[in-house]
Parts: structure tokens; C-alpha cells; sequence
């Protein structure tokens, strides 16, 4: 929590006055009592009405005061609080902006925007609360003690021994459910996962017959959860009779003792009235604490989160603020001997890799999954960087181009077809932000896609729901397609994505681009051999390593994996090229 | 507000087995009140001896105190047992609530499945049931004590002393106006503030969730400014609510500290004439302070009782769900299939005004492979629903070895048939239990044998712990292939006569795939099958191809017949590499 609180910077004046109105507020709380304890005292034994209706508009008076401070401080407080969520909000979000692929593998994006949303929100309502109640709770049992020192000292005795005690048996029994909730709310995780299962999983289930089995499983972790909720509830149900006890045998004391006193003559009946006043006091800021320390624990275990992702350095670092220039006659891409291993991973995805790419080739990468051939790709706009080994464009280190410019140059479709929410135009200016609707137009018909955008209502201005809802897969694929061709790139790479679609429209796709986009350098990603069997340039990947670079004829005849593969998809004939 | 009674009722009605636990609680609640209330009378009547220096009557302070113990020793028990009587109520409730849902679910046509989200169903049957049985239940027990702490003070007070009872009565109201009155003003601001966030939200899912394209195409700048946008819109309208919001606290308090002030003015002015004794206005004091704390409380237990009442009818939803036909009383059990299935004049579909398969005839012989081929999201699928009884057909008939699968048990029609669906559903669990999902009483020689035929022995025994290998729930331990062979091996185990398969059309690396194949060739080999097929060579090899469109069975024979006829089959196999000849 504490790194975080330098997004308070700007509300320092707040996050102070607040406070301060807070603890203004407890004092003229603390005051009453006694003012009552003074009634009793000399007020009512002296007859004297006046004084008594003096020390009422006093009471009343006194109530006016806290509640204008006690406004100011809850606006400050807020207002404190909620610029503090904000600020987080918009640092964290501009971090994750800079962290590269391997940091994103890393943490997760389901992750990430739990930080983003609810554990901004818990840290948020953490610094509110904090700036609240903190200091009050603790200022109120402080004061009470004082206040009860002052009319007797030693009937303060009883307050020192009540009040640790009070605090003891709220900080077990709040401890200890902490711990019990925790294992509830996995408990309720574990139903929640089965409940998913059975959804998800109705058919085997059912074709297996296993309805009873499943319900009864069900049944088996909803008693486990019950036994816990029974366990956990027997011991937060102390709590209240349990603090009960010891307040009311303090009162018992007190009047005991307090009459002693009294007879005494040391101290006056009122101010016996006023102690079992305080105790009360003690007593509800005490369970105040409580309620706030549970909350506050959520809050900094969100901080602590938040911390954590803010920490993250990202590994891709941006090159030179002006591209160097291109080397002549270099190829358009190379590879140099590169190695690659995701972030800690002992094993290489890749190793000495190299190969070159010209101007207006297609290289077609083929492999296994886990044969590194998304790993290959993903290095060019450097995605993430080779950790040995360079990846060259014209003749250029990656590593040495700003990356803007380097992105700028290379258009990308993706495994998974990510559109976003908007018109088609907007998704389609993704590419480019100024491309014109004809340029729009051009890149729809190359991916196939014109067809059914003009049949859709609205054409370019039809909306897509978030995440593409409203298309098939292989309409969400065609237009991810299209919306890298209007980058107009000069390198192209299609990671997989062509696998929703049919084989005539996946064919119709592959004529078109080879067609339409002369002098791109596009890399074709697949598991199809049909799909690649085209290229000028066959990349075989085998666990990291290239198994064999060249045309489908050359590698059919040389290359054992190849040949492999397309036995395994192709007939005879059709590996011949009938 | 019909429905809403009917809802409570049945609430009632599951919280019957808990009748006990329920009238506990009624009588822990008016006793653990009663106490509370008694101890400040008890308090103030020994103040009354305390009056003064050596006018002090220990004497009769004594039986006091021994009265206020005893109070105090009966309200803490009885208040520790309604903890624990509304606990075992409102979490066993819950339970045979939940289980009651689960139970339904298992028994609803899997059309009700189909469609019905199932984010939204899992809701109801966890967030919502927790939902009553939190703001139910416990909500129910707070209205209850706080109910009768408040007729409980009245009657206090007013056998104390009507005047300043009435006092207390006329002014405490002020703090629920003044509460009530600021949560009205709130709650558009509330909801505007969770509308904002909700904007914010999905904006963060995403960009986020699809970081890695914003960052293939530069867009981190434009997402900054949308970010900052709605971030500042948020925080203005958050001030705004939780300000107005934390007013409530302050004011309700202000209201307590003038009821406070005027039960002292006037129990003061009246003790002045005796009328009052000092110790009795000690103990209005208190009550003072106690009276309005039920009224601030029940306010917002009235709001989770509401909801908590939405979630019940949301839950009951799900228990009232129609079941699916039960199995004829006089139904068929399959025995010793051979495999041969028979369609006749089915006609089906999901919705009564589109219709989709029309007149569909079929005849597979026992080991006859049938593949069933199409563009995607043709309606292959359907035939399997209706093959293995997951839909009913509207009108024909399927007969397997020549019964009508609607006169057989579904249990043994669908433990006739081995299925393998492209979606690798797999249970959270050990390998071992996922390979005996079909036959739980199979030995580990059988499970092994079943894994080695389907080809995933070797790769079970790379994992960790082996068969012992826990599969995650994300499914991250195991690639989407080897989960495949998983499924296959679990179908190997239960020897079925006839097989559905639904073939993966990608992201299976090739060694896998291979297996996969091979697999898929050891399974079908005797058995009648039915292929969802994406592979030309399964295609060709199948007895009989399915050619579908749209929901439409266009053509059906041979490999070779339909080439030869140059229809859509013939168009579709011939694509893949006419097109590129044409360039």
C-alpha cells in the first residue's frame, strides 16, 4: 500500500484535513458525556433550569459543529480517495500499455483487468475508509480513557484491564474467520467450478450417463461447504456476546466501585452515569476498528497486487528514435542464427534459426504445435526479441528501429480473429487511421470479405458487438485479414488464421493476396499443407529447429518431417500436384 | 407482489426440515433482546442508590448487580445460539436449495442448456442461492431482533415514563426521513457511477484482453485518451456519489445527538421536580442511543431483502425448469447392439418457425462408417443431437437394430454409442478418473490398455505424475491434442458398438494428429460410425457422405458417385487445389 500512496501526491491538503475535521468531530463526541455527568452533578441537585437548558442548546450545539466537520472531512476524504483510484487507474493502465508479449504471457489479461477494475476499486475504498476512520477509532478510546482518568483516576483501572480485553477477543475472533473465510470462498470457487463443468460438459456427461454420479459429487462439495460455513460461523458468532460480556461485568465494576467512590465522596453520581458512558463509547470504536481493519485488509492485499504489476519492467525497450537507414540489397526479412526461449523457460522454442525472406515472397511456415512456428513470426514486429541471434529488415537489426515505425511496416493477423467494438470502417482503420473507404473497399475484396460487408446493413457503418459476437469465425477471420492489408504493409503475416474458413474460400483468399499484393513479403502460418504447398518458400519447423527450408517438390523428396506431414493430410496425388 | 408471496412461501417451504433451528431463533432473538434492553433499567436503578457521599445503599446495590448478572449471562447464551440457529438455518437452505437447482439440471432437456447462458445459470446457482441465504435468512433475523428491540425500547420507555418516551418516539422518525431522503438522492448517482464503470470495464477487457493486437497495430495512444476520458467521467461522478452517499452517517448521527439532548433536557427539567429519578434518566439516555440504531439497520436490511428475494425467484426459475420426458415406463433397454441404425423421414429443427433437416432417410449397416461434411455452421452437429437423443426429432423415426430409439431408455442408447466431440470436454480431476468417466469400476491394466490403444499411454507417462496428473481447469498441464486422444481413450474403455466423432479441424500439431488418426482408425474398425469429418481422407474412405448446407442433407452417396455427379461436393473437394491452378 505504502508505494501506492505517491498517487496521493496531488491531494496532500485533502489527505490530511480530512482527518484532522474527523478527530475535531470525536472531541466534541468525548464531551458530552461529561456535560451530561454535570447536569447530574450540580445541576439537578441545585434546582437550577437554566443551566440544565444552557448545557442542552450546548449538546445541540456541539451536534451542528460535528456535522459540518464531520461533512468536510467525509468530502475531503472522498475526494482524496477517489482522485487516488483514478490516478492508479490511468498509471497502471499506461504501464500494461508498455509491457511487452512475454510480460502479458506472464501475467495474464484476465489478471490484469481484475487489477484494472475491482482492485482499484478495493485499494480506493481502502484510502477512504483509512482516511475516515483510522485515526478516529483509535482518537475515540484514547479520549474515552482520558476522560474517565479525569473524573477518577483510579476507576480508570477498569478501563485499562476492559478495553485490551475487548480488543483481544475481537482480534481472535476476526483472525481467525479471516482464515475460515478464505477457505469458505474456495469452497464456493469449487462449486462454482463444477456447476461450469456440468454446462459445459452436458453432453458427455449425459452420454456417458453419469447425471446421478455428478449431482452427487455436487452434493458432496456443497456439504463440505456447509460443514466450514458451520465451523467458521460458530466462531464469529462469539464475537458480539462475548465483547457483550465483558462491557456490562466493566459496568458491574463500575457501579461497585464507582458507588465506593461516591460514598467516598471523591467522585459525584453523574460521573458514574458518565463512565458507563465512555465504556460504551469504547466498546462501539473497538467494532468499529474491526470493520475497518477487515476492509483494510482487502484494500492493501489489492494495493499489493497493483504494486506488483506496476513493478514489471517490460522486456521489449524501444529502438532508436530515427530508424537507421536500410541497407542495400539487403533481403527484406532475415534471420541469423536466432535462438528464442519464452521468459525463464530453460527449454529453447527456437534455435539457430536462419533464413531470408526477398521482397514479394510467400514463405509458408509449417510445423507441429510447439515446433516454434508462431514463436518465428512473432519476432519480426518484435513481439517479443530473440534472445540470441538477430532478426533482420532490409538489412536492419529490429532491435535498433523505434517501434512504431517497425510495426507500422509489417501487418499482423492473429491465431485468435480479435475485432473490437465499433463500425466495420472503425475496425478497418485499426490498419491505418487515415485509409480512405475505397483503400477499405480494396483490402474487404483481397480477404474475401466484400461480399458480406455489403450485404450487411450499413456496409462499413454496420456496429460490431464487442469481441465480434455478431459475425461467424470465419467472417471475424476475413476481416482481421482485411484490416492488416489496409495497413498496407510491406510484410504480412497470417498466424493461422485462415483455419474457420472452407477450403474454397481459404483457396480464393490465398490466389487473391498472391495476386493483388506484389512486392509484400508475406508469411503464411499453418497446419494445413494444402495451405502452404504454394509458397516460394517452405520453412519446415521441427521442436525449434528448421527441419528444412524450400519449394513443396524439393522438400517432399528431402525432407523427412515434410513428407510426414503431408502424407498425414494428402493423397498421393494430391501431394503430387494433381 | 403475488408472485413475490408465493416466492416467500416456498422459501418457507425449504426452510421446514429447519423448523426447529427456525423457532430457536425466534425465541433466542426476543430473550437476547430483552436483555440487552433490561440492563440499562437494571444500571439506572442502581445509580439511584449512588446518590451521594455516605448516602450510598450497598445493601440493595448487591441483589441489583446479581440481577444484571444474570441478565448479562442470559442475553450473551441466548445471543451466541442465535448466532448458531441462523447459521445452520440459512447455510442448510441453502444447500437443499442449491442441490434441488443442480438436481434440475441435470434432468432438463439439453436444449434448456443450449440456451441458456451459461454465465447466467451458474449465477443463480451460486451467487444468487448465496444471495438468499445471506439477505434472506440472515436479513429475516436482523428484521426480526431489530423489529422488537423497537417495540421492546417503546414498551420499556413508556413503563419508565410516558412523557419523555413520547419525545423520543415523536423525534427519532427525523433520522430515517433524513437517511431515507438522501438514498433516494443517491441512487441515480449511484447508478450512474456503476453505468461509468461499466463503460470503464468493458473498455479495459477489451483492450486488454486484446493487448497484443493493440500492439501489433500501434493503437496504445488512441486507447490512452478513450481511457482517460471515461477515467475522468468516473471519478467526478464516484466524488460525487460517495460523498453524498457518507453524508447518511453524519446526519443520522446529528438527529441521534438532538434526540439526546432533548430526552436530557427534558428528563433533567423533570428531575428537578422529582418527577424523574436520575437513575431513570441514565437509562433513557441509553435507550436514546439504542432506539434509533434498529430503524438506521432495518433500512438497509428492507433493501437486502429485496434483492435477496429477486435472487430467489431467479433461482426458483431454474428449479421450475421443465424436465425432459422421462424414459417410457415400458422402455426398451438396448442390448448386445449390432449397429444398425436406420433414419426415416426425420424432420427436425431448433426452432418451430426455421426449419432445418427436412425428409432425412439414412440406412448405416453394422459397420458402415457415414461422414457428414459441409461449410461450417452447416448443422453437422444436429445429426449428432439427434443420434444420440439430445434432441428429439419432430417428426420420423430412428431405430436402432430396429427399435425406435423414443422406446428405448436414453441411458442405454447412449452407452450404445462412443462419443468424441472436437470440444475435449474433460472433468477436474486425475487423467485416471477422466479415462474411467464411462466405467468407474475399470481396473488400472484396462485404463492403461485403454490409453495405450488410444495413443496417449506415452504421453500420459511423460506428465509428472503420470495418470495421477491433475488436469487444470484452463486445461494449461495438456495441449488441445493430447486432451483429444484423452477423449478417445475414454470412449476405448467403454467398448461401445457405434461411435460419433467429430473431427478437430485445426490447431493439432502433426505428430498428435497422426496419433489422433490412428486412434480414430483402431476405434472404428467393426463399429457402426459417424464422422463429422474435415479430412479428405476420411471422407473417401466412409461408406456413405452426408453432404450438407445450411441444415440441408443436399447429397448423399459415395466419394466417387459424387464426384461424378459435380455437384456441391464435387465443388467443395475440388477447390482446394482447382483455384490455385487457375493463378
Amino acid at each position: 500500500m505504502k508505494k501506492l500512496l505517491v498517487y496521493l501526491k496531488d491531494y496532500k491538503v485533502e489527505s490530511i484535513v480530512g482527518p484532522l475535521f474527523k478527530l475535531l468531530e470525536a472531541c466534541f463526541e468525548l464531551i458530552v458525556p461529561l456535560l451530561v455527568a454535570e447536569v447530574i452533578n450540580t445541576a439537578i441537585p441545585a434546582g437550577d433550569a437554566a443551566a440544565v437548558r444552557r448545557t442542552a442548546l450546548i449538546m445541540v450545539l456541539l451536534g451542528v459543529l460535528g456535522l459540518v466537520c464531520s461533512i468536510t472531512a467525509q468530502y475531503f476524504a472522498a475526494k482524496a480517495a477517489v482522485g487516488f483510484g483514478a490516478a492508479v487507474r490511468a498509471a497502471l493502465f499506461r504501464h500494461v500499455n508498455t509491457l511487452s508479449h512475454a510480460e502479458m504471457d506472464r501475467l495474464g489479461s484476465s489478471g490484469l483487468i481484475t487489477r484494472l477494475t475491482a482492485d482499484v476499486d478495493q485499494a480506493q475504498a481502502g484510502v477512504n475508509l483509512v482516511l475516515r476512520l483510522l485515526l478516529r477509532s483509535p482518537f475515540v478510546v484514547l479520549g474515552s480513557i482520558i476522560m474517565a482518568f479525569i473524573i477518577s483516576p483510579k476507576l480508570t483501572v477498569i478501563f485499562l484491564v476492559a478495553t485490551p480485553l475487548i480488543g483481544l477477543v475481537i482480534y481472535l475472533v476476526i483472525s481467525r474467520s479471516l482464515r475460515l473465510y478464505k477457505r469458505i470462498q474456495e469452497g464456493i470457487d469449487h462449486l462454482s467450478l463444477l456447476t461450469r463443468e456440468n454446462l459445459s460438459g452436458a453432453r458427455v456427461i449425459r452420454a456417458f450417463s453419469r447425471q446421478r454420479e455428478e449431482a452427487g459429487r455436487f452434493a458432496g462439495t456443497a456439504d463440505t461447504l456447509v460443514r466450514l460455513q458451520t465451523f467458521a460461523g460458530r466462531i464469529s458468532a462469539a464475537l458480539n456476546p462475548a465483547t457483550m460480556v465483558i462491557v456490562n461485568l466493566a459496568v458491574v465494576l463500575i457501579i461497585w466501585f464507582g458507588g465506593k467512590s461516591v460514598d467516598a465522596g471523591e467522585v459525584g453520581q453523574g460521573d458514574v452515569v458518565a463512565l458507563v458512558n465512555y465504556l460504551t463509547q469504547i466498546l462501539i470504536a473497538l467494532v468499529a476498528l474491526a470493520n475497518l481493519i477487515v476492509n483494510f485488509t482487502r484494500g492493501t492485499a489489492s494495493a499489493a497486487r497493483i504494486q506488483e504489476v506496476l513493478e514489471v519492467q517490460p522486456t521489449v525497450k524501444d529502438g532508436a528514435e530515427s530508424g537507421p537507414a536500410p541497407v542495400k540489397g539487403a533481403p527484406r526479412v532475415a534471420f541469423e542464427n536466432v535462438c528464442f526461449a519464452y521468459g525463464g523457460a530453460a527449454e529453447n522454442v527456437l534455435s539457430d534459426v536462419s533464413l531470408q525472406a526477398g521482397a514479394g515472397e510467400t514463405i509458408g511456415v509449417i510445423g507441429g504445435t510447439g515446433a516454434g512456428k508462431s514463436a518465428l513470426v512473432n519476432l519480426i514486429p518484435r513481439f517479443y526479441d530473440a534472445t540470441a541471434g538477430r532478426v533482420l529488415i532490409d538489412g536492419v537489426d529490429v532491435r535498433e528501429y523505434p517501434l512504431d515505425k517497425l510495426r507500422a511496416r509489417i501487418g499482423v493477423v492473429p491465431q485468435q480473429a480479435v475485432l473490437f467494438r465499433g463500425t466495420i470502417r472503425e475496425n478497418m482503420r485499426w490498419g491505418r487511421a487515415d485509409a480512405t473507404d475505397e483503400e477499405i473497399w480494396r483490402a474487404l475484396a483481397i480477404a474475401q470479405a466484400k461480399d458480406f460487408v455489403e450485404e450487411r446493413e450499413g456496409g462499413l457503418d454496420a456496429m460490431i458487438e464487442q469481441g465480434g459476437r455478431n459475425l461467424s469465425g470465419g467472417q471475424r477471420q476475413r476481416l482481421t485479414i482485411a484490416r492488416a492489408l489496409v495497413r498496407g504493409p510491406q510484410i504480412l503475416i497470417l498466424d493461422d488464421s485462415a483455419s474457420a474458413l472452407d477450403f474454397a474460400t481459404d483457396a480464393r483468399l490465398r490466389a487473391a493476396i498472391r495476386r493483388e499484393t506484389g512486392g509484400m513479403t508475406v508469411f503464411i502460418v499453418s497446419q494445413r499443407a494444402s495451405t502452404i504447398r504454394r509458397a516460394d518458400k517452405i520453412v519446415v519447423l521441427d521442436d525449434g529447429r528448421v527441419a528444412g527450408v524450400g519449394r513443396h517438390d524439393e522438400l517432399f523428396e528431402t525432407c523427412p518431417v515434410y513428407r510426414e506431414i503431408c502424407l498425414s493430410q494428402l493423397s498421393e496425388s494430391e501431394v503430387k500436384g494433381a | 407482489m403475488k408472485r413475490g408471496d408465493g416466492t416467500l412461501k416456498r422459501i418457507l417451504g425449504f426452510a421446514a426440515p429447519y423448523r426447529a433451528a427456525l423457532i430457536l431463533v425466534l425465541v433466542f432473538s426476543v430473550l437476547s433482546v430483552a436483555a440487552t434492553l433490561y440492563v440499562p433499567i437494571l444500571t439506572g436503578d442502581a445509580i439511584d442508590f449512588i446518590l451521594g457521599p455516605g448516602s450510598v445503599d450497598f445493601p440493595r446495590i448487591v441483589p441489583i448487580l446479581i440481577q444484571l448478572l444474570a441478565t448479562i449471562a442470559v442475553g450473551s447464551v441466548s445471543q451466541y445460539l442465535l448466532g448458531l440457529c441462523t447459521n445452520r438455518l440459512s447455510y442448510g437452505v441453502a444447500r437443499d436449495i442449491r442441490l434441488r437447482a443442480m438436481d434440475k439440471l441435470e434432468v432438463v432437456p439439453l436444449k434448456t442448456i443450449d440456451t441458456h447462458s451459461h454465465g447466467d445459470l451458474l449465477s443463480r446457482v451460486i451467487t444468487d442461492v448465496n444471495q438468499v441465504s445471506e439477505g434472506l435468512l440472515m436479513g429475516f433475523t436482523q428484521l426480526f431482533s431489530g423489529v422488537i428491540t423497537i417495540f421492546g425500547t417503546l414498551g420499556f420507555m413508556y413503563s419508565v415514563d410516558a412523557r419523555i418516551a413520547t419525545v423520543v418516539v415523536v423525534v427519532t422518525p427525523l433520522s430515517l426521513l433524513v437517511a431515507n431522503f438522501i438514498a433516494r438522492r443517491t441512487f441515480s448517482m449511484f447508478k450512474l457511477q456503476s453505468a461509468t464503470r461499466g463503460e470503464l470495464t468493458a473498455l479495459v477487457e477489451e483492450m486488454v484482453g486484446n493487448q497484443k493486437v493493440v500492439k501489433a497495430f500501434g493503437h496504445e495512444r488512441a486507447n490512452e485518451d478513450d481511457f482517460d476520458k471515461v477515467n475522468e467521467r468516473l471519478r467526478s461522478q464516484s466524488l460525487r456519489a460517495t460523498f453524498f452517499s457518507s453524508i447518511t452517517n453524519p446526519s443520522t448521527r446529528f438527529v441521534n445527538g438532538v434526540v439526546y439532548a432533548l430526552v436530557c433536557l427534558f428528563g433533567a427539567l423533570m428531575a428537578l421536580d422529582g418527577g424523574l429519578s436520575v437513575g431513570a434518566l441514565s437509562c433513557f439516555l441509553s435507550y436514546a442511543n439504542q432506539y434509533t440504531k434498529p430503524f438506521n439497520e432495518i433500512s438497509g436490511v428492507v433493501a437486502e431483502l429485496q434483492s435477496a428475494m429477486a435472487s430467489a425467484r431467479r433461482v426458483f426459475e431454474v428449479i421450475d425448469f421443465e424436465e425432459q420426458t422421462p424414459d417410457a415406463a415400458d422402455a426398451a433397454v438396448l442390448r448386445a447392439v449390432q449397429g444398425d441404425v436406420e433414419i426415416q423421414n426425420v424432420d427436425f429443427s431448433y426452432r418451430a418457425d426455421a426449419p432445418l433437416i427436412e425428409n432425412l432417410n439414412l440406412r448405416a449397416r453394422p459397420g458402415q462408417r457415414v461422414a457428414i461434411v459441409g461449410p461450417t455452421g452447416c448443422g453437422k452437429t444436429t445429426i449428432i443431437n439427434l443420434l444420440m437423443r439430445f434432441y428429439d426429432v419432430r417428426s420420423g423415426e430412428i431405430r436402432v437394430d430396429g427399435h425406435p430409439i423414443m422406446g428405448v431408455t436414453r441411458d442405454s442408447l447412449r452407452g450404445s454409442y462412443g462419443m468424441v466431440l472436437q470440444e475435449t470436454w474433460l472433468k477436474s480431476g486425475t487423467i485416471r478418473e477422466n479415462i474411467a468417466y464411462g466405467r468407474p469400476e475399470a481396473s488400472e491394466e484396462e485404463i492403461i490398455a485403454a490409453a495405450r490403444e488410444a495413443h496417449a499411454h506415452s504421453f500420459i507417462m511423460r506428465l509428472p505424475d503420470g495418470y495421477d496428473t491433475v488436469i487444470s481447469e484452463d486445461g494449461g498441464n495438456i495441449s488441445q491434442g493430447q486432451r483429444q486422444l484423452l477423449c478417445i481413450a475414454r470412449v476405448m474403455l467403454t467398448h461401445p458398438p457405434m461411435l460419433i466423432l467429430d473431427e478437430a479441424t485445426s490447431s493439432i500439431d502433426t505428430r498428435t494428429e497422426q496419433r489422433i488418426q490412428r486412434a480414430f482408425a483402431q476405434l472404428m474398425t467393426g463399429r457402426t460410425s459417424f464422422i463429422v469429418a474435415h479430412r479428405l481422407s476420411t471422407i473417401r474412405e466412409a461408406d456413405q457422405i452426408l453432404v450438407m448446407r445450411a441444415g440441408h442433407i443436399i447429397e448423399q452417396g459415395k466419394h466417387e458417385e459424387l464426384l461424378a455427379k459435380g455437384g456441391f461436393y464435387a465443388e467443395l473437394y475440388n477447390s482446394q487445389f482447382a483455384t490455385e491452378e487457375e493463378i
